[in-house]
């Protein structure tokens, strides 16, 4: 048997509390030099908390023994980590939009207390061997908000490596990207990985767990789980690990073609975006789309709620000819969506568990003209145990939340509407594998009521075990229809990722 | 070409704006278009393009100040009664004490936002009414006519009669103006200091992250705001050859809408001092022409708002929808 390396950074007995929860309990964790190592866990296991104690930001109870490429700390600062090539990539990238591409990859070098004066030349080469590196060209004298998400993703990695980075973390890096960008970025880390730097990848995706990482450190409520090599591993077996649960996983598909049709679609166009799509929905049945991002699977669902107008074709709820010319008009009549953007246009954060579910439904609590609290809280209550959201007070702030349960009341927003056609757009974005599952209880609840549900996801898994029939869009056409009972998950992935 | 149009867009929308008004006024008035009536909007417009340099710094850093007129009018006035207890002083012990006072008008800002998180509209509102009441309360309204001979006698750099007998003048503040504007310039461009204010106003929490002194930031921001409005302040002086208390009150809307037409952002990161400048003088011009063209000065606010108006939503329209043929296929959104 072959010796492993030294590795480049060992951590023992890490422990940590906040206000008396434990929230890393006896931890162990190593990274080798150059290897690409998957920090796998559902949101509150202590994967955040560990890396931030990593980089400095949190010091670990006595106790904790942390080497760093030979030497031995008892806790990192900030300035350490970072001069001694720790870098992280934070989810929210701390970019600066307004400033050019080179700026934000070279911007350590106009660092420091005293003024001097920049020389552009030498920001501008820096930034460039630092892309040259991940082989990326790109217009280092733009403004980066000329770039969408993937470049500016890659322009932080970019950021990392003129630091001299060593050990690299990477928070949920394709979190936004297509699947094509996802691949490039992959692609990216393997270079970086081969070039020497060693990447600890945090993803919810565990397919790129599966690709990308050589060995998997799974954490669960604080507690180490296990160290285990890559291959071999299923996304099954990995979702086991993080939530401690096994999950069935068989198509829930049903034959619904007897229930009478509430939505159908003809002809809808939107040139530049969606061109000549028809369906149906029925009572009970789930239609899934799916598609690469930017295959006009949002712009078609924003017009059958009235935020886009589509240029030609025709809307029919239950038979009548609909022509929404706003939003307000979609929800009278009996659509619902759930935006894939929860965080900042589903949800208004800093409000209440309470407001924020009844926002869209305010004519119904509504006694003698005004709004009654009683009536409020009577409705929240109902969904609040309908849906099985966890919740401490209903006045706490929907932030407090787990993102399986902001997501939940997100949901039962819309379903106090009563609405006849529940739209959910990405409705698992930011939500814990374990999460997953009883989101997915909820929608097949609602479509055995007699809900006509569409759900889209860019996740093509999602949409063949939980739909009754799958819509494949490709360049804003109707490129494949899929009967899940009929076909195999492979068929689908291959037909959207070709 | 089109690079430089598009990183540029809001620069050329206001010369655009610029070019079409100035025709205008030179078809309806035989005097606007001439070099003499330009060097007289450039002496007319130099207090104000002081001041705008100062607050587009402050706008680039993410906050506002309303405060910095009426500081200006405090600094004005300390300034007057210092160099009388002086027994005169002279323009270099001017411009420190006024410069100097400026600095700590703005210090007071900084040190209300940085150390008490008060959102800088608010704290700077607070100080506008402290400044100015303080102001009024001890000078009773009472101007200053008694200046020293060097602040109120015209300094003249530069005079050229034309062959149509009107003449050209660069005066002193003229001068001032352009050293703050370079100097403004090569502050926010060409220094660290200067990027790491960018930085800050784009997006604090990344600015933190890298460790960028945030109190600092803050300080250097309205510290710049007030030498300008302390340097504005004296040369505004100089100008009108006397120091009355409410001079300067109601400057600063006028001042902050022509930074902002100028495409520096409310909320920090964006703005130049190229187009700064263009917009205090578009709406310089317009006046200027306005009073030529013999229209009563009561239309004038009214004017300068449509204005403003248009300005801004012309350079908001990306310019690719205006001139369809800069419109490039396909690539970047």
């Amino acid at each position: 048997m072959e010796s492993s390396p030294e590795p480049l950074l060992s951590l023992r007995n890490i422990n940590m509390t906040f206000g008396g929860v434990k929230a890393l309990k006896n931890v162990s964790f190593d990274v080798l030099p150059g290897e690409v190592h998957c920090l796998a866990g559902e949101n509150g296991s202590g994967k955040s908390t560990l890396i931030k104690i990593i980089t400095g930001v949190y010091r670990p109870q006595p106790g904790a023994v942390i080497e760093y490429d030979g030497q031995a700390y008892s806790h990192m600062s900030p300035v350490t980590a970072q001069s001694s090539g720790i870098q992280v990539i934070w989810q929210d990238l701390a970019l600066f939009p307004e400033m050019t591409v080179a700026e934000n990859i070279a911007f350590q070098t106009v660092l420091g207390r005293w003024p001097r004066l920049v020389n552009y030349n030498s920001l501008r080469k820096t930034a460039a061997r630092a892309l040259a590196r991940l082989g990326v060209k790109l217009d280092v004298d733009l403004p980066l908000k000329d770039y969408p998400i993937a470049q500016r993703q890659i322009v932080a990695i970019a950021r990392a490596l003129v630091g001299e980075a060593k050990l690299v973390f990477m928070d949920e890096p394709t979190a936004s990207l297509t699947q094509s960008e996802t691949d490039h970025l992959l692609e990216i880390v393997r270079t970086l990985s081969t070039s020497g730097v060693a990447v600890v990848f945090v993803s919810h995706r565990l397919a790129e767990v599966l690709e990308i990482s050589t060995r998997l450190t799974v954490l669960r409520d604080g507690a180490l789980v296990g160290v285990y090599p890559t291959s071999g591993m299923t996304q099954s077996r990995i979702t086991e690990l993080m939530t401690g649960k096994t999950f069935d996983q068989t198509i829930r598909a049903r034959d619904v073609s007897g229930n009478p049709v509430v939505l159908e679609v003809e002809g809808l166009s939107r040139p530049g975006q969606f061109e000549d799509i028809s369906f149906t929905v029925r009572r009970g049945e789930t239609l899934g789309i799916t598609g690469l991002l930017g295959a006009g699977r949002t712009e078609l669902a924003l017009s059958l709620f009235g935020m886009l107008k589509p240029r030609s074709g025709a809307i029919r709820l239950e038979g009548k000819p609909m022509h929404f010319s706003s939003n307000r008009d979609a929800v009278a009549a009996g659509v619902a969506y759930l935006s894939e953007d929860r965080l900042s246009l589903g949800l208004i954060q800093p409000q209440s568990i309470a407001d924020n579910l009844v926002i869209a439904s305010l004519d119904r609590i509504i006694s003698r003209g005004l709004l009654s609290d009683s009536r409020k809280r009577d409705l929240v209550a109902q969904w609040i145990a309908d849906l099985g959201v966890k919740i401490g007070k209903q006045d706490d702030a929907i932030s407090t939340l787990s993102g399986g349960n902001q997501q939940r009341v997100a949901i039962a927003k819309w379903l106090a509407t009563d609405p006849r056609l529940l739209i959910l757009d990405a409705p698992t974005v930011g939500v814990d594998v374990g999460a997953r599952a009883g989101i997915f209880d909820i929608v097949a609840k609602l479509a055995d009521s007699g809900l006509a549900i569409i759900l889209i996801s860019d996740e093509v898994p999602e949409v063949y075990f939980h739909a009754d029939r799958v819509l494949h869009m490709a360049k804003g056409r109707i490129a494949n229809w899929f009967t899940p009972r009929d076909c195999q998950l492979q068929d689908i992935e291959a037909a959207v990722y070709a | 070409m089109r690079k430089v149009v598009q990183s540029h867009a809001t620069e050329f929308a206001l010369l655009a704006v610029i070019a079409i008004i100035s025709l205008f006024l030179s078809i309806i008035t035989d005097r606007f278009f001439s070099l003499g009536n330009a060097f007289d909007l450039l002496n007319t417009s130099s207090v104000n393009i002081i001041f705008a340099v100062g607050l587009l710094v402050v706008l680039i850093a993410g906050g506002i100040d309303i405060s910095f007129a009426v500081a200006a009018s405090v600094v004005q006035y300390v300034t007057a009664i210092l160099l009388g207890w002086m027994g005169g002083g002279s323009w270099l012990s001017g411009l420190l004490i006024a410069g100097g006072l400026g600095i700590l008008l703005g210090a007071v800002n900084a040190f209300l936002i940085h150390k008490f998180r008060i959102i800088s509209i608010v704290a700077t509102i607070a100080t506008f009414n402290i400044y100015f009441g303080l102001l009024m309360f001890f000078t009773r309204g009472v101007s200053i006519y008694n200046l020293p001979d060097w602040l109120t006698s015209r300094v003249i750099l530069f005079e050229h009669e034309m062959a149509d007998g009107s003449w050209i003048e660069i005066t002193l503040p003229v001068l001032v103006m352009m050293i703050c504007v370079v100097a403004t310039w090569a502050f926010i461009t060409r220094t660290t200091t200067g990027r790491q204010l960018y930085a800050f106003g784009d997006n604090p929490e990344g600015a933190r992250r890298f460790g960028i002194n945030i109190g600092a930031m803050q300080f250097i921001a309205f510290g710049w705001l007030g030498l300008m409005a302390g340097i504005g302040g004296l040369i505004q002086a100089h100008y009108a050859q006397e120091v009355v208390p409410n001079a300067l009150y109601g400057r600063e809307l006028d001042v902050l809408a022509a930074v902002v037409l100028g495409g520096a952002r409310l909320g920090g990161g964006k703005g130049s001092v190229l187009g700064c400048v263009l917009g205090v003088l578009l709406i310089s011009i317009t006046q200027n022409g306005l009073n030529l063209a013999g229209v009563s000065p009561y239309a004038f606010k009214m004017i300068v708002g449509a204005i403003i108006l248009v300005a801004i939503t012309l350079s908001n329209t990306r310019i690719e929808r205006l001139l369809p043929f800069m419109r490039q296929d396909g690539g970047r959104t």
